[in-house]
C-alpha cells in the first residue's frame, strides 16, 4: 500500500504528527473533540480572536525546539507544602512524584484510566465544548481529542494540602499536551499550583467544575525558558456561591497565549481572573479572557498587568457577557501596560456586551512609562535609580498580584519578580 | 556647608532664564530662610540644587561641603547629604510608606559605604520619629502619600528628613496648604532636627512660618537673585510692607 500523500491542509499536518489514544471512557469525547477541531480548522491569521497573535507557532505540525534553561533558582513553590506530581516534557514522572494520595481528594492520571465508567466522562471535554461557542477555540478541541496525559481531580471537601502541578522541560525538541479534570463538590475547596515551561511547545487544558459553595484557588507561574511556546486553556463553571481564583505570572516564553474561559451559572458567585507578565525581547504573551455572567448577582474581576521592554508585546482581549437576567452583575476588567522603551507594544480588546439592565460593569486599559515625577521622589531620598524604577514596576504589577489571596504564595511570586527585574535593568 | 555661587539656570525646553546669578551660603547650624514674590526662582533652586530633570545649569556652581552637587546624579546628592522637603509630595501607589523609607535609608548608608539598618532598629526608630509628628500605624503602612491630606503629607515629608538625618535640608514652600495647628506640629519637627551639624533652607512666601521656625538670616529673592540679605527683622519687614517696597529699595 501506498503511503499518505503528504498533508496540505494545517490541520490535518498537524493531525497526522498526533495519535488518538483509542478505547476507554474517553474515547466518545476524544473523537468529538477531534470532530469540532476538524470543523473549525486550527487558528489562522484571519480569525477575529488571532488578529495580535500568530498562531503559527502554535499550530505548526513539526516539533519545535527551545533551549532548555539552565536552572539558576531552586522551583518556585518548592519551600511550599504541596502535594507534587511531576510531568517531563508532558511525561509522568512516578519517580519524582508524591503518591497521589490526600485526604478527601481522588487524584488520577488521564493517561492511566482505562475502564469505561469515569467520574470525569461529565467534565472531560464537556467544559471545553461549552466554551467553544461563541468563539471557536480549536487548540482546547486538539487537546481533548489527543492529550497524552493529565490529572483527574476529584475534591469531596476541603483538601489539607495543595496540588503543585510541576512542568519540567527537558529535550530541546519536545511538545506536550496535558489535559487536566478538576471536579470540586458542594463546600469543597482546593488550591493548584503549577509551574515550569513543560516542553518547548505545550498545549494545556484544564477544565474545572466548582459546585455550589465550593472555592479553587489557582496560581501559577509559566517557566522562565526564553524560547518555549505555550496554548494553555481554562475552562470554569461555576455553581451557586463558589469562588474561582486564578493568578498567572509569566517571566519570558517567546509565546504564550493564555485562554481562560469563566461561565457563572449559579447565583452569587465569584470569578477573579489575574496575571501579571514581564517580557523582554523576543516575547510575546496573550491573554485571552472570556466571562459570562448567567446567574444573578454575580461577581467577576479581570486584572492583568504587563511590564514590557525591548521589543516585547502583550495582548489582552477581555470580554465579559452578561446574559439576560443576570441582574446585579459586578463586573470589573483592567488591562494595563508599562512600557519600559519605546520600543515595546501593547494591544488590547476589551469588550463588554450587556443583555441585564441592572448591572454595574466597568473596564480600562492603558498603556504608560514610568512615572517620572515618583521616580525623582525616590531619587530625591537617595534611591538609586535602577532600584527605584523596580519599586515603580512593582508598584504597578501590585494590583494584579495582590489578587493573590495566600501571603506566602504572594512573596514569593513577588520574589521572583524582583529577581527578574534585577536581572533585567537597562 | 552649602556654598551656591553665581547660579544661572535656565529651563531646558524654552530658553527662558530663571536663575540669573544666585550667591548664597549656608552654614552648618544655622537657619537661612529665603523669601521672595511668585516667579522670583525659589522652587527652581531648590530643584536645581536636588538634581530634577528639565533645568539647564548655563554657569556657576553649588557644594555641599566638597562635594559639587551638579555634577551628580539626585540619589548622590541625597547621600552626601542633601534633603528636599517638597511643595507637593508625590503619591506613589503600590508602593508602602515603610518599604519606601527603609529602602531609602538603607540605599543612602550603602552609598556611604555604612552598615544597613537591620528591620528591627528601623522599625523602632520609625515609630518613634513617627509618634513625635503624630503619624499613626496605619499612615506608615499606606502607600506613600496616597490618600494622605495636605498636612499628612508635609508631616510624612519631615518624618523622612527626620529618618534619612541630611546634613542640608532645604524646605520648600513647607507651610503651604497647612493651616495653624498643622503647621505648628511640622515647624516642631522641623525644630528638634536643628542641631550644630546641620544647615536649613527654608522657601517660604510668608513671614508665618518663621514664627515658628525661628531663622537667622533671611534673603530676599526677586528675578532669579538675591537682592537683600538681614536677620529675622527682614521677615517682619515683609510681613508689614510686602515685598513692593524692598524691591523698590535694590532696584
Amino acid at each position: 500500500m501506498a503511503t499518505p500523500a503528504p498533508q496540505t491542509d494545517p490541520t490535518e499536518a498537524r493531525i497526522a504528527h498526533l495519535t488518538l489514544p483509542a478505547g476507554g471512557w474517553s474515547e466518545a469525547a476524544r473523537s468529538d473533540a477531534l470532530a469540532r477541531l476538524r470543523s473549525t480548522g486550527l487558528p489562522t491569521r484571519r480569525d477575529e480572536y488571532w488578529k495580535f497573535t500568530r498562531p503559527d507557532a502554535l499550530t505548526q505540525a513539526d516539533t519545535p525546539k527551545a533551549g532548555v534553561l539552565v536552572d539558576d533558582e531552586p522551583p518556585i513553590f518548592g519551600d511550599t507544602d504541596a502535594l507534587r506530581i511531576v510531568f517531563d516534557d508532558g511525561v509522568f514522572n512516578a519517580e519524582a512524584s508524591d503518591d497521589l494520595a490526600l485526604e478527601h481528594v481522588t487524584i488520577e492520571r488521564l493517561g492511566d484510566t482505562k475502564a469505561d465508567i469515569h467520574w470525569a466522562q461529565g467534565v472531560y471535554g464537556v467544559l471545553e465544548k461549552a466554551g467553544q461557542t461563541p468563539v471557536a477555540r480549536p487548540l482546547a478541541a486538539l487537546n481533548t481529542a489527543f492529550a497524552s496525559d493529565g490529572v483527574l481531580i476529584h475534591a469531596t471537601a476541603k483538601a489539607t494540602r495543595p496540588i503543585n502541578l510541576v512542568y519540567n522541560h527537558r529535550q530541546e525538541a519536545s511538545d506536550a499536551i496535558l489535559h487536566h479534570v478538576i471536579k470540586i463538590d458542594a463546600d469543597a475547596d482546593l488550591t493548584i499550583m503549577e509551574s515550569g515551561p513543560a516542553a518547548a511547545r505545550f498545549n494545556k487544558v484544564m477544565e474545572v467544575d466548582v459546585a455550589d459553595g465550593a472555592a479553587f484557588h489557582h496560581v501559577r507561574a509559566q517557566g522562565r525558558d526564553h524560547e518555549r511556546l505555550a496554548a494553555t486553556h481554562v475552562f470554569a463553571r461555576l455553581g451557586t456561591e463558589s469562588t474561582f481564583k486564578s493568578f498567572t505570572l509569566t517571566v519570558n516564553g517567546r509565546l504564550t497565549r493564555n485562554d481562560c474561559v469563566i461561565e457563572l451559572t449559579g447565583d452569587d458567585a465569584i470569578a477573579h481572573v489575574a496575571g501579571a507578565c514581564v517580557g523582554d525581547g523576543d516575547f510575546h504573551h496573550d491573554d485571552t479572557v472570556f466571562i459570562t455572567h448567567d446567574a444573578e448577582r454575580c461577581e467577576s474581576r479581570q486584572v492583568f498587568k504587563k511590564v514590557l521592554r525591548n521589543g516585547a508585546v502583550g495582548v489582552f482581549q477581555g470580554k465579559i457577557l452578561v446574559k439576560a437576567g443576570a441582574q446585579k452583575t459586578d463586573g470589573y476588567q483592567i488591562s494595563q501596560s508599562l512600557l519600559l522603551d519605546e520600543d515595546a507594544q501593547f494591544l488590547a480588546k476589551p469588550e463588554l456586551e450587556i443583555y441585564a439592565d441592572d448591572v454595574v460593569c466597568s473596564h480600562g486599559s492603558t498603556s504608560g512609562a514610568i512615572d517620572e515625577e515618583a521616580l525623582f521622589y525616590l531619587r530625591s531620598r537617595g534611591v538609586p535609580a535602577p532600584i527605584a524604577t523596580d519599586l515603580l514596576t512593582l508598584a504597578f504589577l501590585a494590583e494584579a498580584v495582590d489578587e493573590i489571596e495566600d501571603e506566602a504564595l504572594r512573596d514569593v511570586l513577588v520574589a521572583r519578580l524582583e529577581g527578574w527585574l534585577e536581572r533585567h535593568r537597562s | 556647608m552649602l556654598t551656591i555661587k553665581d547660579l544661572h539656570v535656565k529651563l531646558e525646553e524654552e530658553d527662558k532664564q530663571i536663575l540669573k546669578g544666585v550667591d548664597l551660603t549656608v552654614e552648618a547650624g544655622k537657619v537661612h530662610a529665603i523669601m521672595g514674590p511668585n516667579g522670583s526662582g525659589k522652587s527652581t533652586l531648590s530643584y536645581v540644587l536636588s538634581g530634577r530633570d528639565g533645568y539647564e545649569v548655563t554657569s556657576g556652581t553649588a557644594h555641599l561641603g566638597d562635594v559639587d552637587l551638579l555634577d551628580i546624579e539626585p540619589e548622590e546628592r541625597a547621600a552626601a547629604g542633601l534633603f528636599l522637603a517638597f511643595q507637593y509630595p508625590v503619591e506613589i501607589p503600590g508602593v508602602g510608606n515603610m518599604t519606601f523609607l527603609r529602602t531609602a535609608v538603607n540605599a543612602q548608608r550603602k552609598a556611604r559605604g555604612e552598615e544597613e539598618m537591620s528591620a528591627a532598629d528601623f522599625l523602632k526608630e520609625v515609630r518613634a520619629r513617627a509618634k513625635e509628628l503624630q503619624i499613626d500605624a496605619d499612615m506608615l503602612k499606606r502607600p506613600v502619600n496616597v490618600g494622605f491630606s495636605g498636612g499628612e503629607k508635609k508631616r510624612n515629608e519631615i518624618l523622612q528628613m527626620a529618618m534619612l538625618e541630611p546634613k542640608m535640608c532645604i524646605l520648600d514652600e513647607t507651610d503651604s496648604g497647612l493651616d495653624v495647628d498643622a503647621m505648628k506640629l511640622v515647624a516642631e519637627g522641623v525644630n528638634k532636627l536643628r542641631s550644630v551639624g546641620r544647615g536649613f533652607l527654608v522657601i517660604t512666601h510668608y513671614q508665618r512660618l518663621l514664627d515658628h521656625i525661628k531663622p537667622d538670616v533671611v534673603h530676599i529673592m526677586a528675578d532669579g537673585r538675591i537682592v537683600k540679605t538681614g536677620g529675622p527683622e527682614l521677615a517682619l519687614e515683609v510681613e508689614n510692607n510686602g515685598y513692593a517696597d524692598i524691591l523698590a529699595e535694590v532696584a
